[in-house]
C-alpha cells in the first residue's frame, strides 16, 4: 500500500502544511486502502465523494496557509456519531437508514479543524459489547492473526472498527467511545493507542446514548502523539451537554515527550486476578520497571472494590441504557414494524430491530429499575460505585496515575466468548473502573504474547489529568518501542 | 435471585419488548444467571453510604427559559417512518 497510509497522524499533518502531498492525495490512498480492506468489515459506509470535497476545502486552505490543526488528515468516524445527512446507525437495525440532520460536537469540532471524513465504523450494536459480534452489519475482524493461524479473531469492541481501521492504516486514526472499556480495551487487542478522557471533556451531544452517566469519546490513533493530537480537537466544553465539563482544554501533544521524573506510580494489587495469562502478568511488571527506569517511583495502592466494578456496571449501565433505548418507539425515526395496535408497533418494532445482546440489557435494566427492587439494586449499585470513586480518591493522594494491565486476554477467536455473557462482561475487569469513577485512562501497546498478538498496558490518571497520562504514555511508548504490524493477508 | 417465566414476561412488557413464548424460559436462564452474579454485591458494606448519582461533582448549569432553535419542522420529519402535513402519523390511538 502507499507509504501514505503508513504515516502517524502527527507526521500526516507536518506533511500535509509543508505541502509535501496534498490533501485529496492522502485521501484518495486511503480510499485505495479502505477498498483492499473490505474483508476486514471495519467500515459500514464508506464516503468517498464526501472526503474528497473535504479533502479539496483542505487543500484550499493549506494553499492559503490557513490549515487547522487536523488540515487535511483523513480519519474515521465510529458510527455512534450522528454525522449531518450520512447514515449513522449505532450498529443497530432500529436505527436503520437514519440520516441525521445535525452533526456530534465531537465531529464538528473535528471538521472545524480541518479532519477529512473516510466513512462510518463498525461496532457493537449500541456501544453494547466487547468482540464487535453484536453488530447488526456483522463482526470486525482484527487485522492481527496468531502465528502459524489463519483463524479469525477479534478485534475487541464495542470500538473494533475504530481500532481495526487505525491497525490496518486505513484511517490515520479514528474517533471511538467508552461506556465500560469500548476504547482502551480494542486499543489492546490490536496494538493501537486508545484514550477515553474524563467524564466531561468530550461533549455527548449527538453521541447515540448507551449510558449516559459513563459514554465518553474518545480518540484510536497509532501512536500516542496522535492520540494528544486528536483529543485535542475533540476536547472542549459545550453548552449543548449539561455534563460537559467547563475547562480548557491543555495542549496535549505538548505533554508527550515530557519527563516523568519522580511521579509516583500506584500499582494496584486487586488487579493481579486469578486466572489472568501469566505474559500479561509479565508484561505489566516490565511496565512497572520502564516506569522506575523513566525515574518514577513506584507504590503499591490498594482499591479493595475492584471486584465489584463490573457487577455494579451490569445494574448501572443497563439501567441508563433501558431509559435511553425507550426513544426507539418506531413513531419519530428508524425501523417501524407494523401491526394491530399501538402496543403491538412498539413491541415487534422493539422486537425486530434490537439484537439479542442490547434485549438483554434492557431487560435487566427494566428488571432492576421495576417496582420493589430498585433499592436491592440500582441504589445498592450507585452506593458501590461511590465506594469505587473513594477508593481512587485516596489512591489518588498518594500517587499520581496507576499502571494496570489493559485487558485481562490478547484477541480471542470469534464466536469463543459470545456464547456466555458474563464471560464477555470480564473484557472489561481492569477498565471498567475508569469508567464508574469518571477518570481518564489510556492504553498503549507493550508487547506480543508468545503467539504474535499484541497486549496493551493502561495508565489512569486524576480528573481532568490527561496531561500527565500522556507523558507517562509517551515514556511508556518509548521503552517499549513497540514497532510490530499485523502481516498483511487481507 | 433467580427469576422465572412470568417475571421475565412482565419484565419484557414493561421494556415493550414482543419475546415470544418459546424465548422466554432461555431468558429467564440467562438473566437469572446475571442477577445472581450481580448479587456479590450484596458483600459490600453501604451503610451511610452517599449514592453517586453523577460521573462529575459538577452543579448543573442554568440558562435562560427562552426558546433557542425551532422552525426545523423539517428536520425533525426527515427521517420519520411516515409523515403528512409537517406532522408524524402515528397509529390509532383511541377506538
Amino acid at each position: 500500500m502507499s507509504a501514505l497510509t503508513g504515516l502517524t497522524l502527527t507526521a500526516a499533518v507536518e506533511g500535509l502544511r509543508k505541502r509535501a502531498f496534498s490533501a485529496r492525495e492522502i485521501a484518495q490512498a486511503h480510499q485505495e486502502a479502505i477498498a483492499a480492506a473490505r474483508p476486514l468489515n471495519a467500515y459500514v459506509l464508506e464516503t468517498p465523494e464526501r472526503a474528497l470535497e473535504m479533502a479539496a476545502v483542505s487543500d484550499e486552505r493549506l494553499a492559503r496557509g490557513e490549515g487547522g490543526p487536523l488540515e487535511g488528515a483523513p480519519i474515521g468516524i465510529k458510527d455512534l456519531f450522528c454525522t449531518r445527512g450520512v447514515r449513522s446507525t449505532a450498529g443497530s437495525q432500529i436505527l436503520g437508514n437514519f440520516v441525521p440532520t445535525y452533526e456530534s460536537t465531537v465531529t464538528a469540532n473535528l471538521w472545524r479543524d480541518g479532519a477529512v471524513m473516510l466513512g462510518k465504523l463498525n461496532m457493537d450494536e449500541f456501544a453494547m459489547g466487547s468482540s464487535n459480534e453484536t453488530s447488526a452489519f456483522g463482526p470486525v475482524i482484527n487485522p492481527w492473526r496468531s502465528s502459524g493461524s489463519n483463524r479469525a479473531l477479534s478485534p475487541g469492541g464495542s470500538s473494533g472498527g475504530s481500532a481495526t481501521a487505525v491497525a490496518s492504516d486505513i484511517a490515520l486514526a479514528a474517533t471511538a467511545t467508552d461506556t465500560g472499556g469500548s476504547i482502551r480495551q480494542p486499543a489492546s487487542l490490536t496494538g493501537t493507542v486508545g484514550v477515553k478522557p474524563t467524564y466531561g471533556r468530550c461533549s455527548r451531544w449527538g453521541v447515540v446514548a448507551f449510558a449516559s452517566s459513563l459514554d465518553q469519546a474518545g480518540p484510536i490513533a497509532k501512536s500516542v502523539a496522535d492520540a494528544a493530537l486528536l483529543l485535542r480537537s475533540m476536547s472542549g466544553h459545550d453548552p449543548k451537554d449539561s455534563t460537559s465539563i467547563p475547562a480548557e482544554v491543555p495542549d496535549f501533544p505538548a505533554f508527550v515527550g515530557k519527563s516523568v521524573k519522580g511521579l509516583r506510580i500506584g500499582v494496584p494489587k486487586e488487579y493481579r486476578v486469578d486466572g489472568m495469562p501469566a505474559e500479561i502478568d509479565a508484561l505489566w511488571t516490565r511496565g512497572v520497571e520502564w516506569l522506575r527506569e523513566a525515574g518514577c517511583e513506584i507504590v503499591e495502592v490498594s482499591l479493595p472494590h475492584t471486584k465489584y466494578a463490573l457487577p455494579a456496571y451490569y445494574i448501572i449501565a443497563p439501567a441508563e441504557a433501558s431509559s435511553n433505548l425507550a426513544r426507539y418507539d418506531g413513531m419519530r425515526y428508524g425501523l417501524r414494524v407494523e401491526g394491530q395496535s399501538l402496543s403491538d408497533v412498539y413491541q415487534l418494532t422493539r422486537a425486530t430491530g434490537f439484537g439479542d445482546e442490547v434485549k438483554r440489557r434492557v431487560l435487566i435494566g427494566t428488571y432492576v429499575l421495576s417496582a420493589g427492587y430498585y433499592d436491592a439494586y440500582y441504589l445498592k449499585a450507585l452506593k458501590v460505585r461511590r465506594r469505587i470513586a473513594d477508593d481512587f480518591e485516596q489512591a489518588f493522594g498518594k500517587v499520581d496515575a496507576l499502571l494496570t494491565p489493559t485487558a485481562p486476554s490478547a484477541a480471542f477467536g470469534l464466536g469463543e466468548a459470545s456464547g456466555d455473557p458474563i464471560a464477555m462482561y470480564l473484557n472489561d475487569i481492569f477498565t471498567v473502573t475508569v469508567n464508574l469513577a469518571g477518570l481518564p485512562g489510556i492504553s498503549v501497546p507493550g508487547g506480543l504474547d508468545a503467539k504474535g498478538l499484541p497486549l496493551g498496558l493502561q495508565l489512569i490518571g486524576r480528573a481532568l489529568d490527561e496531561g500527565t497520562l500522556f507523558s507517562l504514555a509517551g515514556a511508556l511508548e518509548k521503552a517499549a518501542a513497540f514497532k510490530a504490524r499485523p502481516e498483511r493477508w487481507w | 435471585m433467580a427469576i422465572d417465566v412470568d417475571t421475565v414476561r412482565k419484565v419484557a412488557n414493561l421494556a415493550q419488548i414482543r419475546e415470544p413464548e418459546e424465548r422466554l424460559a432461555s431468558l429467564a436462564a440467562e438473566l437469572s444467571g446475571i442477577l445472581q452474579w450481580i448479587e456479590q454485591l450484596g458483600e459490600v458494606d453501604t451503610d451511610g453510604v452517599e449514592p453517586m448519582t453523577s460521573a462529575v461533582a459538577v452543579a448543573l448549569p442554568m440558562r435562560e427559559d427562552v426558546v433557542t432553535e425551532g422552525g426545523a419542522t423539517g428536520d425533525i420529519l426527515a427521517n420519520a417512518p411516515k409523515s403528512r402535513d409537517g406532522f408524524f402519523v402515528v397509529p390509532k390511538v383511541v377506538e
